[in-house]
């Protein structure tokens, strides 16, 4: 079987293969931003329940768990973003001599942006990978090393440049999102006459729900000071024990 | 009523094409579209120029033959008509209208506002039929068909083929044109023991052809003088799924 006549072969050339190929790593990445914003929002419950849900993070299936969802993630991103950006510029040469007067009727301007809008985002991804998870911050480094997972995030958020960053990515995350999930259902065609109003406000609504709720967050910290007394105890105990060359809190209640 | 067109003029493939401008007076209210490019025409001929080329030919909105983007939509922005049916009344005395050809790579421009639609007549070759003779009309109801199949059908095989569609599509698209042709076929009885192939072979056909991909932004159902559904789309794209899967099990 030669390369270009392979079944997978022939669904990735094509113009609807490639598309559900988005589609899917679409879905699964728009379920993962759900359930990756539920546990944030865990750090308005307590330090404690928040530490716990990164330490759970961080050892399920015996440590193997985080790595297994790594690498899943990085192969549906890097597939979403060949694709589409494969996509798009098929899709430029389909239309060498541009309208000299464009106009729109019903297309919005996040569908028309979604390129950009993604590739934006790749960037923030890539910012908040190595803000939160790789931790070039050497103080946030320190925090994350002594299980301190919570402090950790609210002395990431204490700088409003970075906050203002967030928000700005979330903004296109929503526009990106506001398309994107609609266009799951019908790329997949699950979309119909009847189902169609009910999916563009299921699009929409999800889009603004995860804004908020991710806003929320470096917001919340970052202009009203949440955790702020707490956090600054927390930096102290760390910095004490460190000094004692301890590698974890003595009061902290190790839960391993 | 007077106006001004920028109309594109371009003499052939290789030429880059231009806009000019032309005044258009003294047009009657009552002209349609089509009949002020006629009067424009026949002032350029007296005056020793070269008419503007454009396609036409049924003037009654069923032939799919007429093909001129009006203010960057094809057809106009007036809803469920071809630009035939668009008649001077739907413009303010003194406006500029932006004429120019349905643009896509698939459809190379032939002259002016003329372009070459036989992509779509090789995408029919390539599975738009079905292969044997199902005889003149039978008996009304011989052949059930179930009431919500019948109207789906018949709603995809209202497309005219005029190339709106892809016109229109921000990515020269021709997704909504073939899943109308495969739809109004794959839905009925004589055309379903053929979908997979023809589903596949209309696919290819098009990706062939240079058309763009699909981003679902939906100005083809907009601008479809025949109003043809997206959901031929979304049923398209899970027809081919099944299809290729099937093609790759066997």
């Amino acid at each position: 079987m030669s390369l270009s006549t392979c079944a997978p072969c022939l669904f990735w050339q094509s113009s609807i293969g490639k598309k559900i190929v988005v589609a899917l790593t679409g879905a699964f990445l728009v379920v993962f931003l759900a359930g990756h914003l539920v546990g944030n929002l865990l750090i308005f419950q307590s330090s404690e329940s928040f530490n716990h849900y990164a330490d759970f993070l961080h050892t399920m299936l015996h440590g193997w768990g985080i790595w297994l969802f790594r690498a899943t993630m990085l192969v549906a991103l890097a597939l979403h973003i060949i694709a589409t950006v494969q996509l798009t510029a098929a899709n430029r040469i389909a239309r060498p001599t541009r309208y000299q007067k464009d106009a729109t009727m019903v297309a919005s301007r996040s569908s028309r942006l979604m390129i950009w809008s993604g590739l934006t985002i790749l960037v923030f991804f890539v910012f908040h990978i190595l803000h939160y998870t790789v931790r070039v911050d050497g103080d946030l480094k320190q925090l994350a090393d002594f299980h301190q997972n919570w402090a950790m995030t609210v002395a990431g958020f204490q700088s409003i440049p970075v906050v203002l960053f967030y928000i700005l990515a979330m903004g296109l995350l929503c526009s990106h999102l506001s398309h994107g999930v609609g266009s799951i259902f019908q790329t997949l065609g699950l979309r119909t006459k009847k189902s169609a109003n009910v999916i563009n406000l299921f699009s929409k609504a999800y889009a603004v729900v995860l804004f908020f709720g991710f806003i929320s967050i470096p917001v919340s910290i970052c202009f009203f000071g949440l955790g702020e007394k707490e956090m600054n105890e927390t930096i102290q105990k760390v910095e004490a024990a460190a000094k004692a060359g301890l590698t974890s809190l003595p009061d902290a209640g190790d839960k391993h | 009523m007077n106006l001004t067109l920028k109309v594109w003029r371009q003499y052939d493939i290789q030429d880059d094409g231009r806009l000019e401008t032309y005044d258009a007076k003294d047009i009657p209210i009552e002209a349609s579209f089509l009949e002020m490019l006629d009067i424009v025409n026949e002032r350029i001929i007296n005056d020793g120029g070269e008419p503007i080329h454009f396609d036409h030919d049924c003037r009654e909105g069923i032939c799919g033959q007429c093909s001129l983007t009006v203010n960057g939509i094809p057809h106009s922005k007036e809803q469920g008509i071809t630009v035939c049916q668009l008649h001077m009344r739907k413009f303010k005395d003194g406006e500029t209208i932006w004429i120019e050809p349905f643009r896509a790579k698939a459809f190379p421009l032939l002259r002016d506002l003329m372009v070459d639609r036989s992509a779509f007549d090789r995408i029919i070759a390539a599975g738009g039929f079905i292969d044997v003779r199902t005889g003149s009309a039978q008996d009304a109801n011989n052949l059930p068909v179930a009431k919500t199949r019948a109207e789906a059908s018949m709603d995809a095989a209202a497309c005219i083929g005029c190339g709106a569609c892809v016109a229109a599509c921000k990515n020269a698209s021709a997704m909504l044109f073939v899943s109308a042709k495969a739809a109004h076929l794959n839905l009925l009885p004589q055309g379903a023991p053929e979908k997979d192939k023809r589903v596949l072979g209309m696919v290819r056909q098009m990706d062939a052809e240079g058309f763009g991909n699909c981003t679902n932004l939906y100005e083809c159902e907009a601008v479809c003088p025949k109003e043809i559904s997206v959901e031929n789309i979304a049923r398209l794209n899970r027809d081919y799924a099944v299809a290729l899967a099937k093609e790759a099990a066997v």
